[in-house]
């Protein structure tokens, strides 16, 4: 439980940290940067190498890049939903949240599994 | 319009959105060591690009500029859409540099020490500020690339 409550406040810490960077950086654009920054990443790493040792945290950020390759297919797809359609932020973002499922899974069953 | 802080936009971020940013960043954090615990390390690790407080981020983008435009008087129309769509762009070139950040962490952390994960993040930011900078100075580049070489040419 111990370990959970750590996880959560140290994710929580840094996920806040670099939205808060992001909030107070204009143009938009530019602050956008931070909504893909490793910020789950860095807490959840330093864990995990504190924890389970460096070979393991490998392993995991092997696959992260299947997950980061989802993340660029995400908001490019976010992008033309906004732009093309006449769809909220809230339902694009959300639908797009499928197809990272799909595209991370996929990337990583084909190449990294 | 180059990079520019603006600590205004802190006086109207409401506590709840700092708030629902730390639940579901810790929420997602601690979802990605569930899953790497059960399923192994292969799988947890796809979380940790999962774009969790994107959408509620995004929200709060589109909020906050339709609030913007209705004090100034001005009807907000789509707006809040083209914030949001602009943020994700930014997000793209966040993304190529995420795949390097993992790759690099994969690469090097069997055999350094802790800190290169810390190094790769510095390396996310160098990539991500520079991705950016070409696209919007793109124009630019290309313009005095080819004047360059028109005049090398003459």
């Amino acid at each position: 439980m111990g370990d959970i409550v750590i996880r959560f406040v140290v994710g929580g810490v840094f996920v806040s940290a670099f939205a808060l960077i992001g909030s107070v950086l204009k143009p938009k654009s530019f602050a956008g940067l931070f909504g893909a920054a490793p910020s789950v990443a860095l807490a959840s790493l330093a864990l995990t190498i504190s924890k389970d040792g460096n070979a393991y945290a490998a392993a995991e950020a092997r696959s992260m890049i299947a997950g980061a390759a989802a993340l660029l297919v995400y908001c490019a797809l976010v992008i033309v939903l906004l732009k093309r359609t006449r769809c909220h932020t809230l339902a694009a973002t959300l639908f797009a949240v499928v197809v990272w499922f799909g595209v991370a899974f996929a990337i990583w069953g084909a190449l990294l599994k | 319009m180059g990079i520019k802080f603006h600590l205004d936009a802190l006086k109207t971020t409401k506590w709840w959105e700092h708030l629902i940013r730390f639940v579901f960043g810790g929420a997602i954090t601690v979802i990605a060591g569930i899953i790497a615990k059960k399923y192994g390390p292969g799988v947890g690790g796809l979380f940790l690009a999962f774009p969790a407080i994107f959408p509620a981020s995004a929200t709060m983008l589109e909020r906050h500029e339709q609030e913007e435009k209705e004090e100034k008087g001005v009807a907000p129309g789509r707006r809040g859409c083209d914030a949001a769509a602009l943020d994700a762009r930014g997000a793209t070139m966040g993304s190529i540099a995420l795949i390097l950040f993992a790759a690099l962490v994969w690469r090097l952390l069997p055999n350094h020490s802790a800190w290169i994960v810390v190094e790769a993040g510095v390396l996310w930011l160098a990539v991500s500020v520079a991705l950016w900078l070409l696209r919007k100075y793109r124009h630019r580049l290309v313009g005095s690339f080819w004047h360059d070489s028109s005049s090398n040419i003459s």
